[in-house]
């Protein structure tokens, strides 16, 4: 990466912008003083232990804390220079933000209508318009071969695998800008898991991804950056290649990524 | 090496013992409904005839048929339901999917158990202050109905409350992040999965509408009137009540004649039920997650 030091264009805003952010629920921290920087089109890794915040950060970067009870976030999150606490259609910035669940999420209705169903929620109406923006969003979750045959069947009857990729169909359906994967491989199989690798890297191009994974070597596969979080907290920050090659600033992360913690 | 040990006989030998008693129980559950069943059957089964579920009481109700009560009970039931389905399913799904947990919800939930135990003669009483006199409907079918549907509605509303709630968190979870609205939500995702559930209340609500007696008496039906009901503001003949007159008021009454009336309502129950069973295993049939 001996060209990146020499690109001299000044920093765009970045897609993400976290300062101090803290989570509470019912009055219990879970995330304290967060500040990051997600960059435009890479692939930010968050990787750490359970109950280290993780999923909380990213509820807060859709406002999902509006929909759970007890969650209070205190600091700020920028999306793309907008506070998400002040923006004016929270529903717009939400369709922005693609979510996949560690479990998938297969709505029981058509593969067809999960994929449709966020176009629909957005006003498209025409069955010719939303044929091409199916079948586009299934290829590129690589789907649609798959079931290309039975995009009538219902979507909670295909196979773990299948469903994630299809809840990734759906979250590309809302042509968002960020990409937030919650531990999307944890009941998928392996050869699926390397399928949907690939279409993130794929994905990069087009968009911002943020990467939660409890797989350490996940991340390595993936993320450009990624950070550490632990008990709440962010513990650092690194591209990744330096995360795995020792040069981290802080031993715990070491151990983490070694695999020798707790 | 699978030799079985005394734990093991003793686990085996409580394990039968126990789903015995349970079918039993079972078995006893069902008795009375084939012992009511039998009875009817035998003892009204000859009064069933097109001219009995067709014609009109003859001989000061101890002849003739049931058509004028067939009907009103229709009516009443049909009445009942449209005013009870739309705000009885409008309130559980604001107390499952909008309402915060607080005490103005918390008192919500007390009044509907409340609503539920109070007895219907109570409801009766109240039908005829609220509708028959203070709305001043008279008695009519309308006030009847709605005495009716008040006094059904926790039936819709716990139903539905239930089977709202029993739709999985996740899949408003996975709405909300793409950006719907929570009526969004809930019309594309939450009320689809939980039609079924709502539906088992219709029909719960439906058999106890039709067999009620106490709360019509005095608020919309008749004793004695041939002539049919021609909108909501005529008071109207009814199954029940004509069951329990011709049973406890009329002198002379063929023996017959109140087991025929009383199979009538059980099958036209079971009727109204079937279509609405039907078509809620229809949706079970797509329903799977």
């Amino acid at each position: 990466m001996v060209g990146a030091a020499v690109r001299t264009e000044p920093p765009p805003t970045p897609m993400v912008a976290v300062s101090d952010l803290s989570i509470h629920y019912d009055g219990v921290p879970a995330l304290e003083g967060v500040s990051l920087e997600i960059r435009r089109n890479e692939i930010f890794g968050i990787i750490g232990p359970a109950n280290s915040g993780k999923t909380s950060f990213l509820r807060a970067l859709n406002r999902m804390d509006d929909f759970t009870r007890g969650m209070q976030v205190g600091g700020r999150v920028l999306v793309d220079g907008h506070d998400v606490r002040r923006v004016r259609n929270v529903y717009a910035l939400r369709s922005r933000i693609g979510v996949v669940f560690p479990l998938p999420v297969g709505l029981p209705m058509s593969v067809y209508d999960n994929v449709a169903l966020s176009p629909r929620l957005g006003g498209i109406r025409g069955k010719a318009k939303l044929d091409v923006i199916v079948e586009r969003c299934l290829r590129r979750a690589a789907l649609w071969d798959e079931v290309k045959d039975r995009l009538k069947s219902l979507g909670s009857l295909l196979s773990g695998g299948q469903q994630q990729r299809l809840t990734i169909a759906r979250a590309l359906s809302q042509e968002p800008d960020i990409l937030l994967l919650d531990e999307f491989s944890i009941a998928v199989d392996p050869v699926t898991t390397m399928r949907i690798e690939d279409v993130l890297k794929e994905l990069r191009d087009e968009l911002t991804i943020v990467l939660v994974t409890n797989l350490v070597q996940q991340a390595r596969r993936l993320a450009d950056r990624t950070a550490f979080f632990l008990g709440g907290r962010c513990v650092e920050i690194l591209p990744t290649e330096e995360m795995f090659t020792g040069t981290v600033q802080d031993p715990r992360t070491r151990e983490y990524v070694e695999g020798r913690f707790g | 090496m699978f030799e079985k040990t005394a734990l093991n006989v003793r686990n085996q030998r409580t394990q039968n013992l126990v789903r015995t008693l349970f079918l039993l129980m079972t078995v006893l559950l069902i008795l009375p409904v084939l012992v009511i069943l039998g009875v009817l059957v035998a003892k009204g089964g000859s009064m069933l005839s097109w001219e009995f579920l067709f014609g009109e009481p003859t001989n000061g109700m101890t002849a003739g048929g049931i058509f004028p009560a067939l009907i009103g009970t229709v009516w009443l039931v049909a009445v009942a339901l449209l005013a009870s389905v739309p705000l009885g399913i409008a309130a559980a799904i604001y107390l499952s999917e909008y309402a915060p947990d607080n005490a103005f919800t918390r008192v919500i939930n007390l009044a509907i158990i409340n609503l539920a135990g109070v007895p219907s003669i109570v409801h009766a009483l109240f039908g005829v202050g609220a509708f028959v006199l203070f709305f001043n409907f008279g008695v009519s079918i309308l006030a009847a109905s709605l005495t009716l549907a008040i006094m059904t509605l926790p039936v819709v509303i716990v139903a539905t409350r239930e089977s709202l709630q029993a739709v999985p968190q996740a899949f408003r979870e996975a709405c909300w992040n793409m950006g719907a609205t929570r009526w969004q939500t809930i019309w594309k995702v939450v009320l689809p999965n939980a039609v079924s559930g709502i539906l088992t209340g219709v029909i719960l609500e439906v058999s106890r509408t039709a067999g009620e007696t106490a709360p019509i008496m005095f608020t919309g039906a008749a004793f004695f009137l041939p002539l049919l009901p021609q909108s909501v503001n005529d008071p109207t003949m009814a199954m029940s009540l004509h069951l329990y007159v011709i049973s406890t008021q009329v002198p002379g009454i063929p023996e017959a004649l109140p087991y025929g009336v009383a199979l009538v309502l059980i099958l036209m129950v079971l009727c109204m039920n079937s279509v609405s069973i039907a078509f809620r295993m229809y949706l079970r049939g797509r329903k799977k997650w």
